[in-house]
């Protein structure tokens, strides 16, 4: 066949009515050609994961709907396929990789059966013992240690990047044409999405199929696109090879995007402005026990195992790890969510790691913490000025001048002080993560814990606030022990930087000075792990923020 | 920075009333429980006004024994005594909605004090209140408000007392699980590292965001409530100087063949009341936790 093996023309998704606009997809086109990945890119509500599932028919029909265009499959259309042919085609010449394997796989069959369960519905003429030669033959390919033992194995027993591994086999079981890959390593640690991105590559250029592949990351569209199709509210605003949308970009979008990625090598730091000391972090541990009854003995799990690190006036702190790393125990000890097992937290002279919760209650406000989730860390049912007015009040201001104060708070984040009269839900993430900045600093804290504060945000939006962040940590004087697990953005943010694996810290120094030359040999592995770290964003001139447009 | 700039979405903050109307038309919008509310209004109405319908006492003989109904003064014929059935059952509709309503709000602020602690704090204290409740459970419902009332002596006070105890372990363990989730979020944690007082979180911080659920099982609790009051009232074990439809169906069994209407009416009662109130409760469901219709259809 000549043609490209999936050819997108005109493609419209509309929305039921009355949603914000008419189309979630407008007229977007591109192709796929055999043995090629292309890369959809876009932030959240650019209409890329509905594009992939217009492509597999899962869109939540009736209500969203591919209303308009064509998506040929081979040189048929799929949208006038009837149901019978397209499920046929579906998972033997399509197949799709989803973004989280625990909720992809069923909890309930273990990893073999459910990718015989493909063969016995798309290959009936095998016979069991073939089938099972099948399976194990491709386990191994994805390599997951011990086929037998995995195949035997149900999903909850299975980590994160082998549960990736067991769909990515369930998908290429029937060695299928089209591979579409909705954000597939979203959900992993980096050092897993780095082989993920591997396998699925090497597998790809075996295979000799075509990929969609969807990501919002601009370093994973740099480690593996052969061609990048930039979508934005809908519509696809750039598309062309990897090398020419990566290093040339033209739409103002993709530049603007671009340019909101924050870069790998350390932003110059001017000198540490005081010597004196805001926070002493002294052989910090936390040991979970879980399970144990009257008769069994409990599992201990060291979260954190005698952490130590120094924190200046007006230093940011980084703490970099994967998840499991023990770096969110780190931080909700600082804020004393938790109470350490072991070790000090010296606070100015006062430890707060032994004192109860009553005694503790007067430091309180001086460490205070930015959360991950803006859409969880915000009270539904209360509005933005009662949620900023509340810390000071409970710590004896009076009513009035507790909102009067959120009002100002309003204005330092770049909000305008009259939206304290509405509900968080009226809010995007940037925007709600700015009033959660807020509330922290509501009470005047010296100290400010954000526990991935821009994880949840996209790029452009992440970049906002950040430099958010960064602008209030020089007018206010704040020392801020930043966790993250994105060590780009660590990068930009960290004067001082300390890496954690399993509840350690392996190394800690200087930011320039640990990515120069990391020592450790974990460190080491977690920056070659970095998707894209060989290609150097362009220095582009794209106006200040226009990527949010 | 044009997320500065970009407005917040909607048409500017919902005011009560714009909530108010909000919920109405989700409400609305479930046939059935329109019908309910009908007929409960219906009922309330008709206990509203029973004082001027039917001035006289309940228990007092108003004509001749058995009377089918439409013959004489009696709409809905009289019992074996001669009382009138129609003024017994607007009197009792009276006793039934008191105790519904009463004993639910005695078993709801019972079972959100339990499950709220016990949720909330976890480890030892949700173990003891937790257990508290289990022995509660194990106890089938109604032979324990029996239980109690034939103890307790019966009086419109001690039913409440009877039905209360035994209906909230339910709710408890629904604001438990509730409180649990809510534990843990974000929001939460926030105002524990803002230094915020537990009952401040538990009430003004927690508590709105469990009322849908909350509100829904009340409304059933109403029903199942009133149910039990019957069934006590049928069993002779109703307050002696309070007219009841429970009592009426219980006082007309023995000539059930002989005199349908007796025990026909007041049944037929207790029925549509405890019907139109479970209707109620699903619309309330649906209206107040829209986003679980829409997963679940």
């Amino acid at each position: 066949m000549s043609g490209p093996l999936l050819d997108i023309r005109g493609l419209h998704v509309a929305l039921p009515p009355g949603s914000d606009r008419a189309f979630a997809v407008e007229d977007v086109s591109f192709t796929v050609g055999e043995g090629e990945i292309v890369c959809v890119v876009g932030e959240s509500g650019s209409g890329k994961s509905l594009t992939a599932r217009a492509v597999m028919g899962l869109l939540p029909e009736p209500k969203v709907r591919a209303s308009a265009g064509r998506i040929d499959f081979e040189g048929r259309d799929l949208l006038t396929l009837p149901p019978s042919e397209r499920r046929a085609l579906r998972g033997e010449r399509l197949s799709m990789i989803f973004q989280e394997p625990m909720t992809a796989l069923n909890p309930l069959m273990t990893v073999g059966r459910q990718i015989e369960e493909v063969l016995i519905v798309h290959a009936a003429k095998l016979t069991a013992a073939q089938r099972r030669e099948k399976i194990l033959a491709l386990l191994d390919e994805v390599r997951l240690p011990d086929p037998p033992r995995m195949a035997a194995s149900f999903p909850h027993q299975l980590s994160g990047g082998q549960r990736q591994r067991a769909m990515i086999a369930m998908a290429l079981i029937l060695d299928p044409k089209l591979l579409v890959a909705d954000e597939p390593t979203t959900a992993l640690d980096v050092t897993t999405q780095a082989q993920i991105l591997r396998l699925i590559a090497e597998l790809q250029a075996r295979h000799g199929a075509g990929v969609m592949f969807i990501t919002h990351d601009f370093g994973v569209v740099a480690e593996i696109a052969h061609r990048i199709v930039v979508m934005q509210h809908g519509r696809v605003v750039e598309a062309g090879t990897a090398d020419s949308v990566l290093n040339r970009p033209a739409a103002p979008y993709t530049r603007a995007l671009i340019a909101a990625i924050p870069s790998l090598t350390p932003a110059p730091r001017r000198p540490a402005t005081s010597a004196r000391t805001a926070l002493r972090v002294t052989g910090l541990g936390k040991t979970y026990r879980m399970g144990g009854g009257l008769f069994s003995a409990a599992r201990a799990v060291h979260a954190a195992k005698a952490v130590s690190f120094e924190l200046k006036r007006g230093e940011t702190m980084g703490i970099v790890g994967e998840s499991g790393s023990g770096k969110t125990t780190v931080a909700r000890c600082l804020v004393r969510l938790l109470k350490p097992d072991a070790g000090s937290i010296d606070l100015d002279g006062v430890d707060l790691a032994p004192l109860s919760r009553g005694a503790l209650r007067p430091y309180r406000k001086r460490v205070q913490m930015v959360f991950q989730d803006p859409f969880a860390s915000l009270n539904p049912r209360r509005t933005i000025g009662d949620i900023l007015a509340e810390g000071p009040i409970v710590h004896g201001l009076a009513p009035a001048k507790a909102r009067a104060r959120a009002r100002d708070l309003l204005g330092l984040v770049g909000l305008d002080p009259k939206v304290a009269e509405r509900y968080p839900h009226e809010f995007s993430g940037g925007q709600r993560q700015r009033v959660g900045i807020a509330r922290a600093l509501a009470l005047e804290p010296e100290v400010l814990v954000a526990d991935e504060p821009v994880s949840a945000l996209d790029v452009s939006v992440q970049a906002q606030v950040l430099r958010l962040i960064a602008d209030i940590r020089e007018r206010l004087g704040l020392s801020i022990v930043f966790i993250t697990h994105d060590l780009r953005v660590a990068a930009q943010v960290c004067d001082r930087v300390a890496v954690m694996h399993r509840g350690e810290v392996v190394e800690q120094g200087v930011t320039a000075e640990v990515f120069a030359a990391p020592r450790h040999a974990y460190t080491r592995e977690l920056f070659a792990s970095v998707p894209g770290r060989d290609w150097i964003a362009p220095a582009l001139d794209a106006p200040d923020g226009a990527a949010a447009q | 920075m044009t997320d500065l700039s970009e407005a917040p979405h909607g048409q500017g903050a919902p005011t009560t009333r714009g909530r108010a109307a909000d919920f109405w038309r989700r409400y609305v919008r479930n046939r059935s429980a329109v019908a309910g509310l009908v007929i409960l209004l219906t009922v309330i109405a008709m206990a509203a006004l029973a004082p001027l319908l039917y001035p006289a006492d309940p228990f007092s003989l108003a004509g001749r024994p058995m009377s089918p109904p439409m013959t004489g003064q009696f709409l809905l014929g009289s019992d074996t005594l001669g009382r009138d059935i129609a003024a017994g059952m607007a009197h009792g509709a009276r006793t039934s909605l008191l105790i519904g309503v009463v004993a639910t709000l005695v078993a709801v602020g019972l079972g959100v004090l339990m499950g709220g602690l016990a949720g909330y704090y976890g480890g030892w204290i949700d173990d003891v209140l937790m257990r508290l409740t289990e022995v509660f459970q194990t106890i089938p419902s109604f032979i324990f408000a029996i239980l109690l009332v034939a103890v307790l002596t019966p009086s419109i006070v001690n039913i409440i007392i009877a039905i209360a105890v035994v209906s909230w372990p339910a709710l408890a363990r629904l604001v438990r699980g509730e409180f649990l989730s809510m534990r843990n979020r974000e929001f939460v944690q926030a105002n524990v590292v803002m230094g915020m007082a537990d009952w401040r979180i538990i009430l003004v911080q927690i508590l709105p965001n469990c009322l849908s659920p909350i509100i829904v099982a009340a409304s059933l609790l109403v029903a199942t409530a009133i149910l039990i009051e019957s069934g006590l009232s049928f069993l002779g074990l109703g307050d002696p100087n309070v007219m009841s439809w429970g009592f009426q169906v219980g006082a007309g069994r023995t000539v059930l063949r002989r005199a349908w209407w007796i025990v026909t009416f007041p049944g037929l009662a207790i029925m549509l009341t405890v019907l139109a109130i479970n209707l109620v409760g699903e619309g309330l469901n649906d209206a107040l936790n829209p986003r679980l219709r829409e997963r679940a259809s």
